[in-house]
């Protein structure tokens, strides 16, 4: 039952993210990534995952905020002109063998429904699972491992958003330094 | 099947990444895919009949251990995330800057990049 509910929210990003990749006005293509994104944070609840529908909903009405930013107040005129169509052609040949190279991939992944942790007894989801409430005191498992267990690691990764954003800013500044 | 749909969206985005000379559509294709293959990770963690990983006060320690999704990779997907966002600013910033310069988001017009 779940797995038909998802298929059916993984088609509706299918098809919002056709939309946005296929359609000439630019405003209409950001909102459709604003719907795949809606779709995907329904997808993270019914999967069992609050915190992370959470703030994908919160990331995605940012990154909406800022793509439309970008492309607003610029006139916008469809870039035309004929695609060669052979090079459209070998693009698309080599995305589907990609496709057939990951499908096959994953045909060695655990099934949906049945993921390793059950498989494997001590492996360390367990043991957070098991042990984390009393360990950290947090009773949310993926605070606890955030925030507790795997702390360096968001630390590092904390320092590539700021750099991340440190480097926007330095792009985006109107004035440099004065001349002495 | 459920693993081709998530690929799928993820070659959609591929293709916008590859073939589209706007470079917001490029922008936006890596964004496709990075949605994608988040809940990608996410399908591999759930466990049928799943509950969040959360405990209250009346769940039971050993029925919740033997019953919640897979925390670990919410957890990789948590932060993964917000390095998206990063990244999109990044690459927008980018795009601001080449649109004030050539005047045109078209990324074969900015002949001057080539060396």
């Amino acid at each position: 039952m779940i797995s038909i509910t998802i298929e059916i929210f993984l088609i509706f990003m299918l098809i919002g993210a056709l939309i946005a990749v296929e359609i000439t006005d630019l405003l209409y293509s950001v909102i459709s990534i604003g719907a795949i994104g809606f779709f995907s944070s329904i997808g993270f609840l019914l999967l069992g995952a609050p915190d992370i529908a959470i703030i994908q909903m919160v990331v995605e009405t940012l990154s909406l905020i800022i793509l439309v930013r970008a492309t607003i107040r610029k006139d916008i005129h469809t870039i035309s002109g004929d695609r060669e169509f052979f090079g459209l052609l070998s693009t698309v040949a080599i995305l589907f063998f990609f496709f057939l190279y990951i499908f096959k991939a994953t045909q060695t992944y655990p099934v949906f429904g049945n993921p390793v942790m059950s498989r494997i007894s001590d492996s360390a989801s367990n043991i957070y699972l098991a042990k984390g409430l009393k360990q950290t005191g947090s009773p949310d498992i993926v605070s606890a491992i955030v925030f507790n267990y795997r702390f360096l690691d968001v630390l590092g990764a904390n320092a590539v958003i700021f750099a991340a954003f440190l480097g926007a800013l330095a792009i985006l500044r109107q004035k440099a330094k004065k001349k002495q | 099947m459920i693993y081709a749909l998530a690929i799928t969206v993820f070659m959609v985005g591929l293709y916008a990444v590859c073939c589209k000379k706007n470079i917001i559509k490029i922008i936006q294709g890596v964004i496709i895919m990075e949605y994608a293959l988040n809940f990608f990770i996410i399908l591999l963690g759930y466990r049928k009949g799943g509950i969040a990983p959360i405990i209250n006060k009346i769940t039971d320690m050993h029925t919740f251990a033997a019953q919640s999704v897979d925390p670990l990779p919410q957890a990789i997907v948590f932060i993964s995330i917000l390095i998206g966002l990063g990244l999109l600013a990044l690459m927008v910033a980018l795009a601001i800057r080449l649109y004030e310069r050539y005047g045109t988001f078209d990324i074969t017009e900015m002949k001057k990049l080539k060396g």
